[in-house]
């Protein structure tokens, strides 16, 4: 079926677009730590908000040359108060492949040094310019997108089990049980989603580290959305729970959390499927705007929300665009995650053509 | 006489409900280990009376049930507490409330009226040029995250100075005639309600689609059509009206959706509702303010709901005579 799906996803135009996007993505998430020329925390305070470095292949006598930057100088412009970037012309950072740059440990294990692409170590290059504290957009872009981009599929793994459990046990027993736990499922659904989302994430003391933070997202995302998938479960349990694989399974003294996980919860197989796929960007969107607030993943540790929180102040944003990026590469993930869901329900489920 | 009696069926199974939301976000509260009246000590317009005052209402030297007993009391009797700037909270609330749900009206009311159109057309013209690109301009509008269009929005508003920047209504507004008023407020809510109206439009599309796609595959549409019928007639006579009616419990839905989509659009555009309340009181973790907005905010969605039920007897004659068999 997996094969099949993948097939079919490959013959829609959108669906491979959108699953070529998504790879590339991951791929370059990966290989963070090479790919970008700096590491997550590496700042330069006397760079802060420099726009992204220019990048010549022609020299001043109009020649070709190997690709190099110049740095940029933070002036203060007393007349105007304000502070102007102008190029440092007096020397030249050429561009260098695979060359030693600030040292790093890929994926956490390996200690190595080597980057894509860097230059030399007085000069700077910032692809998409530089943050408040002088550390290199693009790099903390590849950073923050390891964060945003799994932290919906892992609520999803927390939500989901708990969901099927909650709705099948619930369908399955029936009675005073079921409609207690419906009456609790509808009252977390009663809360307004996003309301419920900032309280839990204000609930967290500080002072933790970045990954029990990280964890504890990932529960908060997964508290707020199992009731209503729940509840879509229970009524999927009710319409197979008499049927007769499940009153076999009863009569040959199967437990009752048997027949549940074993025979009935496997029915809801394909709705599982198409609801995790379409759900993935709502809790990527949900990070990054718990993020935006300030309530979600937190400084010094970089998400595509928080990277956008510096986009609050729009003085900042008028002057720098380039801070507005991380909103663009959501907006294409979650795009993708939409097509690639749309293309898997009418796969699995021909019948419901286009929600 | 039935609706009446469904109503009150409904609004009574209401109680309970959110008695549980209460429970829940009571005790959700407080296990955060800040002192819900640190901030009103640290704020020295605040007497001490009134600090004596509300942690005997709060009953914070007692267990927890017993707060949460003192809080639903209070609750039930209308009082609400003080914020951590000393105001009263009931007073915030009726400030904000409205706002939000004027926006929220609006928005549902736009989507509707271009929303349901797109739907049908796309339908009716199933695979065509025109159904191909509005999938591809709906699957755009669901992508944009809220906030980032509204701040991009905002860039738009600062760059052409056509639209005022956040907020509800211009400093003079008081001075102004009745129908500037009306201007004014019309003006600013531009931004705000083309960022909701963007992203709630794409659902309500997409659904509506759906659902004339499903209906116009059944069996009694394929008969009228076999039978004769004008295309026009079979359309908008019969299919529409069952296609309609799954929409209407989508209502509820969405409004539950706006709530919380408007509290990101409201907080950028420094927007005065019930959203950006909520969030500013979280983030100076104002407990009572939290407490009360999270209520409200949960008594609106319940109510949205059951609008929508009633709306749903109206139109489906179906439900009307299960409802009152039940």
């Amino acid at each position: 079926m997996f094969r099949d799906v993948l097939q079919q996803l490959w013959k829609d135009k959108f669906a491979r677009v959108a699953l070529i996007v998504l790879g590339i993505i991951y791929f370059a998430l990966f290989f963070a730590d090479f790919i970008a020329p700096y590491t997550k925390d590496f700042s330069d305070r006397t760079m802060a908000y420099v726009p992204p470095s220019k990048i010549f292949v022609i020299d001043e006598n109009g020649k070709l040359s190997k690709p190099y930057t110049y740095n940029y100088r933070r002036d203060f412009d007393g007349e105007n108060l304000k502070i102007v970037y102008t190029l440092d012309r007096s020397q030249k950072h050429y561009l260098k492949l695979f060359a030693q740059g600030e040292p790093y440990k890929f994926l956490g294990l390996i200690p190595m040094k080597r980057h894509l692409f860097t230059t030399d170590s007085d000069g700077r290059l910032f692809l998409l310019g530089a943050d408040i504290n002088g550390r290199d957009v693009f790099s903390r872009l590849l950073f923050g997108g390891r964060i945003s981009m799994t932290i919906g599929f892992l609520a999803l793994f927390v939500l989901f089990p708990i969901g099927l459990l909650y709705g099948g046990i619930s369908g399955y027993l029936g009675g005073k049980v079921d409609a207690v736990m419906m009456r609790f499922a509808e009252a977390v659904m009663s809360i307004p989603s996003f309301y419920l989302l900032i309280i839990l994430a204000s609930v967290l003391p500080s002072g933790m580290t970045s990954i029990q933070r990280f964890i504890l997202i990932v529960i908060i995302l997964a508290l707020v959305g199992w009731a209503g998938f729940a509840r879509v479960v229970r009524g999927m349990v009710l319409s197979v729970k008499n049927q007769e694989f499940v009153q076999a399974a009863r009569s040959i003294g199967q437990s009752k959390l048997g027949i549940i996980i074993k025979h009935i919860l496997p029915q809801t197989t394909s709705f599982v499927i198409v609801a995790m796929t379409l759900s993935v960007p709502s809790y990527i969107l949900s990070e990054s705007g718990l993020s935006f607030l300030g309530l979600g993943i937190q400084q010094p540790d970089a998400s595509w929300g928080n990277m956008l929180k510096e986009a609050q102040e729009f003085t900042n944003i008028i002057s720098r665009p380039w801070l507005l990026t991380p909103g663009f590469l959501i907006f294409i993930a979650v795009l993708a995650f939409n097509l690639i869901g749309d293309t898997i329900r009418d796969v699995l489920d021909p019948k419901n053509k286009v929600r | 006489m039935q609706i009446f009696l469904y109503i009150l069926k409904r609004i009574l199974q209401s109680i309970p409900l959110l008695i549980i939301v209460s429970i829940i976000s009571f005790f959700i509260i407080r296990l955060s280990p800040v002192d819900p009246l640190a901030e009103l000590k640290l704020n020295p317009s605040v007497s001490k009376e009134t600090l004596q005052k509300e942690t005997e209402r709060l009953g914070l030297d007692k267990p927890i049930i017993v707060q949460y007993g003192k809080w639903a009391k209070s609750f039930v009797q209308g009082d609400l507490g003080v914020t951590s700037n000393g105001e009263q909270v009931s007073v915030k609330l009726k400030e904000r409330i409205p706002n939000t749900l004027l926006l929220a009206v609006i928005v549902i009311f736009l989507t509707w009226v271009v929303g349901v159109p797109l739907g049908v057309a796309a339908a009716l013209k199933w695979k065509s040029p025109l159904d191909r690109v509005l999938t591809v301009l709906t699957s755009i509008g669901m992508a944009i995250p809220s906030f980032f269009f509204a701040v991009l929005l905002l860039i738009f508003a600062v760059k052409t100075g056509w639209f005022p920047i956040g907020g509800l209504t211009s400093s003079n507004f008081a001075e102004m005639t009745f129908g500037r008023k009306i201007l004014d407020l019309a003006h600013h809510l531009v931004l705000p309600v083309t960022v909701l109206f963007t992203i709630s439009l794409a659902g309500l599309q997409r659904q509506m689609r759906a659902n004339l796609l499903d209906v116009l595959d059944s069996d009694y549409v394929k008969f009228a059509k076999a039978k004769g019928l004008s295309e026009f007639k079979v359309v908008y006579k019969h299919a529409l009206r069952n296609a309609i009616n799954p929409m209407i419990t989508l209502l509820g839905f969405e409004f539950a959706g706006l709530l919380s989509g408007a509290a990101l659009t409201e907080y950028v555009f420094q927007y005065p509702g019930l959203g950006r309340l909520i969030l500013e009181a979280v983030l100076r973790s104002d407990i009572n303010l939290v407490m009360a907005s999270l209520m409200m905010g949960a008594i609106m969605l319940i109510l949205g709901n059951l609008i929508a039920d009633i709306l749903l007897i109206i139109t489906d004659p179906r439900i009307r005579v299960k409802g009152g068999a039940s």
